[in-house]
């Protein structure tokens, strides 16, 4: 006789998490159309569509049932994550192209929901910024300031079809972000305090990409108050991030960018809180955790600060998911009465 | 209710409790029924061997089978009547397996034998032990490990603390509370003989926190004694013996010892309140409280004799509100599913819940693992379920023992707070039957072969010995001849000796 026990469960399902990962993006994407445009919501809108075709289709050839598959949520949350991820002008297919890479290659190509090795978003993020680098680094000038007026038409046309538009706006609508333009400048030989002082930056970092961050922040702290994360990742990413980045700063101010540009600068928040708290990709211990969080930070500020990318999240995410078996083996927590 | 200063252990679960479904009634006698069924297993050890054959009349508390050696215990007839047969039964087990069982049908006169309390202040360690073996006194808190054997245990290591478990910590189940509220006295007057039979210093209870009227009863019971009641919080599995003991304690036992290797011996509320009817009252181990509910009409506590069929039990209850009729024996946590309602109430049935689709939903569809591990921080052994599992379930069976699959309590905090349905513990409980099986066989194939090679080389001994002989008579017989004929017997008998060897490695 099949003993069945426990008969009771309190578990949220998955999709339940998956749509509470969702809901805390919410926050920074309203803040992201505040400054930016509706840009980001085409993106998002294509990404969805797109991994719930592109999901459909492998789960059948797989020979899966479709529906809890689908509805379980994760592709969606991977698909958001790689549309806030890349420039919300990037052209239509560029997001599309990056879902379905995202889809086969970080997931099902492991086996699906449970078995991806690395972040999906990620692998998908990291094709796209080898192969269009030119594209996946020209980020969109916060709205207010642009020069040219934009209108949410012209957002939709450069997305679509970019010819249709005039090259003033073109160049109005494109600009540096913070961590690029600090490298490039430096590399310039300016000093950074000057550099600083260029109308793309706000009180902490970017002008309004410090807002979004703290959209994100407060996604992140809602996932933590639902328990959907553990605090062990942001909080060693973040820290790790700081104190990293203040060791520098303390030492040559007029080269390293202060400890809270980096913490609210490019892709910081949405890592801690959103990409490295992937479960299936990361470790599962609570040291495990923390040695996961640290390491990507310190990877993500050295490729920031000496690599030859503005910004190093995909590739510091991907190098730790090779890791995780091994780092989940060696932190084995103790175990009730043993030493 | 204040908590005591207590040690959390890792994870734990905080299940609904529905408790007080099953406590709104005073514990009710159940009648003497029909027939009463007797497994001659109802503990954990050997099957006790037969007293009693059909046809013989036996009387209230009469021992119809005794204890087979020491992990055994005795049976005794829970009321008076005839035995009608000895047969297998289908008994309350997660196995569904029949077993031998004793039929007795009751005489309805409730005759008892004559009751000897034990002068047990006045005889000495062996005799006491003696007497407990035929008690049948087994832990009543669903382990039915013989009493004697836990209270023997001075003679090798002397116990400093005892600790009674009161905490009940599944839900549903309330015949400990109950029997708190109900028997308090009783169960102090069996822990503090307990405690001086284990001469044992100290003396706690350990109660959680959402048994107010039981905490009080205690508290009164125990006011002129020693006995300390700690609080400890609502928290499954507080009732595991481990668990308990680092509550209260913050002593962790370590994993390849017992707690009484640590001077700690924990006994049930309901098995101390035995001892003491056992030594006070002369009154052996034939009834307890069974808690029946769920989705019965009127669920509460009944005294139960065991061998009473589980349908007057259901019965007595107002009879089954479900059309299914599926009865789980223990807690939703840890119980399993009851064979038939034709099975005997035993020792070790402590709870019968009646389920039903409202109660106990059937499983959602399982979905893969998400490595989320919620169920690792739920984990109260702090295992890691889901490598258990993913070893479990790719049968790296090696690899599951060496991350302490047998560690695991099998208490189902990781099922139950899995997002993506899997049954774990079925998973583990699999895995460590395979591996008891496994490793069972390997000790067989290890014997056989020992024994193999042990007769071999006896073969080859005596061929060796035999060709020995040979050669010396060969060399003996030509003793006279000539030096070189000499040489060449020599030579050939050696050769027929090597060819005998070869021979034998061929076999
Ligand atoms: S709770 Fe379930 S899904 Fe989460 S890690 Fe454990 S087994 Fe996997
Ligand atoms: S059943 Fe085993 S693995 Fe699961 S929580 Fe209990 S002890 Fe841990």
């Amino acid at each position: 006789m099949e003993n069945r026990s426990p008969y009771i469960v309190n578990a949220p399902s998955i999709s339940i998490i998956m749509l509470k990962v969702l809901l805390a993006l919410i926050p920074g994407i309203i803040l992201y159309v505040y400054v930016f445009g509706l840009g980001v919501i085409i993106n998002i809108l294509l990404a969805s569509i797109t991994v719930v075709l592109t999901e459909s289709a492998i789960l059948t050839i797989r020979k899966l049932p479709i529906k809890p598959f689908i509805l379980d949520g994760s592709g969606l949350v991977a698909a958001w994550l790689l549309a806030l991820s890349i420039p919300s002008i990037a052209p239509w297919w560029i997001i599309v192209l990056g879902t379905i890479l995202c889809i086969i290659f970080g997931k099902h190509l492991y086996g699906g929901l449970g078995y991806n090795l690395f972040n999906p978003a990620m692998v998908g993020y990291a094709i796209l910024l080898i192969s269009f680098p030119s594209i996946m680094t020209h980020w969109q000038t916060p709205s207010n300031l642009m020069i040219v007026d934009a209108s949410w038409l012209d957002q939709i046309k450069v997305i679509f079809n970019s010819n249709l538009l005039s090259k003033k706006t073109l160049d109005a609508m494109t600009s540096a972000t913070p961590l690029d333009y600090i490298k490039t400048q430096l590399s310039l030989n300016q000093p950074l305090a000057m550099i600083q002082h260029d109308k793309i930056f706000g009180f902490v970092s970017g002008r309004g990409l410090e807002l979004i961050n703290l959209g994100y922040l407060a996604g992140g702290l809602y996932m933590l108050k639902e328990k959907i994360i553990s605090w062990h990742l942001p909080v060693a990413f973040l820290t790790t991030l700081f104190f990293s980045a203040w060791l520098f700063n303390f030492f040559a101010p007029d080269t390293f960018a202060s400890p809270l540009f980096h913490v609210m600068s490019g892709g910081s928040i949405l890592c801690a809180f959103f990409i490295i708290t992937d479960p299936v990709s990361g470790p599962t211990t609570p040291r495990g955790k923390i040695y996961f969080g640290t390491a990507i930070a310190l990877l993500v500020l050295i490729i920031r600060l000496f690599g030859g990318y503005p910004e190093g999240i995909a590739f510091a995410v991907l190098l730790l998911n090779i890791c995780v078996p091994l780092i989940d083996s060696l932190t084995q927590p103790r175990i009730f009465g043993h030493r | 209710m204040q908590l005591n200063n207590f040690f959390k252990f890792n994870g734990g679960v905080q299940p609904e409790e529905n408790k007080t479904l099953s406590t709104g009634l005073p514990i009710a006698r159940l009648p003497i029924p029909k027939k009463l069924i007797l497994p001659l297993r109802q503990h954990v050890g050997q099957v006790a061997k037969l007293k009693v054959k059909p046809g013989d009349q036996v009387l209230k508390g009469q021992m119809i089978a005794e204890a087979d050696g020491s992990v055994s215990a005795a049976i005794h007839a829970p009321t008076s009547g005839k035995v009608i047969k000895i047969s297998q039964e289908i008994i309350p087990h997660p196995s569904g397996l029949p077993d031998f069982c004793i039929t007795i049908e009751p005489d309805f006169k409730d005759t008892w034998i004559e009751k000897k309390p034990i002068l047990w202040k006045k005889i000495d360690r062996t005799q006491l032990i003696e007497a407990f073996i035929k008690s049948g006194i087994v832990g009543l808190g669903g382990a039915v490990f013989p009493a004697h054997m836990k209270l023997r245990i001075r003679q090798t290591q002397p116990i400093s603390t005892l600790v009674i478990n009161a905490a009940e910590c599944e839900p549903f189940i309330t015949c400990d509370d109950i029997l708190m509220r109900e028997r308090a006295d009783e169960i102090i007057q069996g822990a503090l003989i307990t405690q001086t039979i284990l001469g044992a210093k100290k003396c706690v209870v350990g109660i959680e926190n959402n048994k107010i009227e039981a905490y009080e009863a205690l508290k009164k019971a125990a006011q002129e004694t020693s006995i300390e009641i700690r609080v400890v919080p609502t928290l499954y599995p507080s009732g595991d013996a481990k668990r308990l003991i680092y509550l209260l304690m913050g002593i962790e036992t370590p994993n390849d010892k017992r707690s009484t290797d640590l001077g700690i011996q924990v006994f049930n509320v309901a098995t101390v309140a035995a001892i003491y009817r056992y030594l006070e009252l002369g009154e052996p181990s034939i009834s307890r409280i069974v808690t029946i509910t769920g989705a019965v009409k009127t669920p509460q506590n009944f005294e139960v004799l065991f061998g009473t069929p589980l349908s007057d039990l259901i019965d007595a209850a107002g009879g089954s509100l479900t059309k299914q009729k599926k009865f789980i024996m223990g807690g939703p946590m840890m119980g399993f599913d009851l064979p038939s309602i034709d099975v005997p109430v035993t020792k070790a049935m402590n709870c019968v819940i009646e389920s039903s689709p409202e109660l106990f939903p059937a499983p959602k569809p399982v979905m893969p693992c998400i490595r989320c591990a919620r169920c690792a921080d739920a984990c109260p052994v702090n295992l890691q379920p889901q490598e258990l599992y993913w070893f479990s379930k790719s049968s790296q069976l090696e690899k599951a023992r060496e991350y302490n699959l047998f560690d695991c309590i099998e208490c189902g905090c990781c099922s139950y707070v899995c997002p993506s349905n899997i049954p774990l513990v079925q998973f583990y409980r699999y895995a460590k039957s395979e591996i008891i099986a496994q490793d069972k066989s390997k000790e067989a194939a290890n014997t056989a072969r020992e024994r193999n090679e042990f007769r071999l080389a006896r073969i080859e001994r005596e061929k060796k010995e035999r060709a020995e002989r040979h050669a010396q008579k060969a060399l003996g017989a030509q003793d006279k001849e000539g030096q070189d004929e000499k040489k060449s017997t020599i030579a050939a008998a050696m050769e027929r000796v090597k060819q005998n060897q070869q021979e034998n490695i061929k076999n």
